[in-house]
């Protein structure tokens, strides 16, 4: 294990299986007779396959690993979003997934939607109503704030989304793949925010592809590969032995 | 390898089961405590819904009235019997309405966790407040429901009285029932899809059961009285009874059709609040 002996763990993952069921067709479609026992169709998708490892305070853990290699269900799961068909994970307080996207309504303003996310986040009105400013000011939108989010780009989305999302000091925090878009200046805005965050004895998961982030913010890295954890280790190491897997 | 026990490091540091289900009561605290945030998403998007539609909110009131125009005709022009009563217009149209806040339940809440996946996978928040939302979303719309039902009574010659007043705590009993079949369906489509193909039919059983366009003390006037009882336990036909009773001359209210509605509603929310709290670890994972 690494020198993680120094703060408390917030997140510790148990033999974490997660399956899903998904509809197939073609071979992968498995017919049974039985209707009430099974749909047709059905296959299941073992998407993580015992996964165990403990984070704690301090640490910002960047998660590593090929398109469907179980990352993002991993993140999922970890949020509580997902329940694992065996394993278990515990954490500290509730872990926040960056999942504003799905409250946000496009035909509304920018500043509707800052209001909404944050509410949709766990905070009360009044909380909202006081991260107001602060999110608006680190999204730097200016006066976008007042159009309608449809009219924006995709990167000026994803700024205001990460905006709301890092607007509260979560104790446990998963980002998936949010700093990839925005511009260069944005993006070092981010990385700092996630290392404050880490600073106040927070834990960090970042899902990424972008190595360079994830070798700027986080200070251990778990490498997921077709659902198993096949490296925990340092940054420069797992990134290293990741790279040299190709 | 050595082997590491999670578990006890978990223990150790106090930590909790991600995703567990709290216990009912702090699970409606819960609710409670988020009600901010469905309450401003569902004024939110009503406004963003509104924008599409010309007539905007008037298709609330506009619909019930174009039901109750398209059955008028129908039963009273091309159909008529003699199993109706007498001022049968004011008859349809309080029925028409108060099965209508029905059928919305009800099908609306077959839809209200499926019809929200990407929120329900991609959100933390007590699941129990869609179905809520809906419901309140549901009874602010019954209120110009009421209002324009009062001007049909009026146009068509009824008398205002202080008993239409009634109507209020009849329409607060029936939206507990509501609430309770919303929590029940919700759940249920969650476990088996084919639920909602079933659900029209499901409602327009109740609107033929519930004498919305005759009367059923009428029509089962010549047949032995356990049938008409029977007919009664059928707490929507109750409810479109007593809101005719209170405000459309001509239909008495009883105290069976009372006992009835609130004991349906009291036992219809309890079920359907911890039914639907059994499953919250379920939602949205598959």
């Amino acid at each position: 294990m690494t020198e993680s002996t120094l703060g408390m763990p917030t997140v510790v993952a148990n033999d974490v299986h997660i399956h899903y069921k998904t509809f197939a067709s073609g071979k992968a479609a498995q017919n049974s007779r039985n209707l009430l026992r099974r749909q047709r169709g059905v296959r299941v998708v073992k998407a993580v396959r015992g996964v165990s490892f403990v984070a704690r305070e301090g640490e910002s853990i960047g998660v590593i690993g090929h398109n469907g290699s179980g990352k993002s269900t991993l993140m999922r799961a970890i949020a509580g979003l997902q329940a694992p068909a065996k394993g278990t994970i515990y954490a500290s307080s509730r872990p926040a997934l960056l999942g504003v996207n799905a409250a946000l309504l496009g035909e509304l303003s920018g500043q509707k939607n800052v209001i909404l996310g944050s509410l949709a986040l766990g905070h009360s009105m009044a909380e909202a109503e006081e991260t107001y400013k602060d999110i608006v000011d680190f999204s730097g939108l200016g006066e976008f704030i007042d159009m309608p989010m449809k009219t924006y780009s995709s990167g000026m989305s994803a700024r205001l989304r990460f905006s709301i999302a890092v607007s509260r000091d979560h104790r446990i925090l998963l980002v998936d793949e949010a700093l990839a878009v925005g511009d260069k200046e944005f993006r070092a805005k981010s990385e700092a925010r996630i290392r404050e965050l880490r600073e106040q004895a927070g834990t960090v998961f970042l899902v990424s592809h972008s190595m360079g982030s994830i070798r700027d913010t986080c200070n251990r890295v778990l490498w997921i590969d077709h659902g198993e954890l096949k490296m925990d280790g340092p940054p420069e190491d797992v990134i290293e032995a990741y790279k040299a897997h190709g | 390898m050595t082997t590491i026990d999670y578990e006890a490091i978990a223990r150790e540091a106090g930590l909790e089961r991600v995703g567990a289900r709290p216990p009912l009561g702090s699970y409606l605290v819960s609710v409670w405590r988020r009600r901010a945030f469905i309450y401003t998403m569902a004024r939110y998007r009503l406004q963003a819904s509104v924008e599409e539609n010309r007539l905007g909110l008037g298709w609330i009131v506009l619909k019930p009235i174009l039901n109750a125009l398209l059955y008028g005709f129908i039963f009273a022009v091309i159909m008529p019997s003699d199993t109706r009563p007498d001022n049968f217009i004011p008859f349809l149209v309080a029925g028409v309405f108060v099965f209508e806040y029905f059928s919305k339940a009800l099908g609306m809440g077959a839809r209200a966790i499926v019809g929200e996946a990407s929120l329900v996978r991609s959100l933390n928040f007590p699941r129990m407040l869609l179905p809520v939302a809906l419901i309140t979303r549901h009874a602010i719309e019954m209120v110009p429901m009421m209002v324009v039902l009062g001007i049909i009574l009026v146009v068509t010659g009824e008398p205002i009285t202080f008993w239409w007043l009634m109507s209020i705590p009849v329409l607060v009993v029936m939206t507990a029932f509501n609430l309770g079949v919303a929590l029940t369906v919700a759940r249920l489509t969650v476990h088996v899809r084919d639920i909602s193909q079933l659900i029209p039919l499901i409602t327009r059983l109740f609107f033929y059961a519930s004498g919305i366009f005759y009367s059923l003390e009428l029509v089962l006037a010549d047949q032995p009285s356990w049938m008409l009882r029977l007919a009664q336990l059928n707490p929507v036909h109750d409810f479109i009874s007593l809101i005719r009773g209170y405000m459309v001359s001509g239909n008495p209210v009883n105290s069976f059709m009372w006992t009835v509605a609130i004991v349906s509603a009291v036992l219809m929310l309890a079920f359907g609040t911890w039914f639907f709290w059994r499953a919250e670890e379920r939602y949205g994972h598959d």
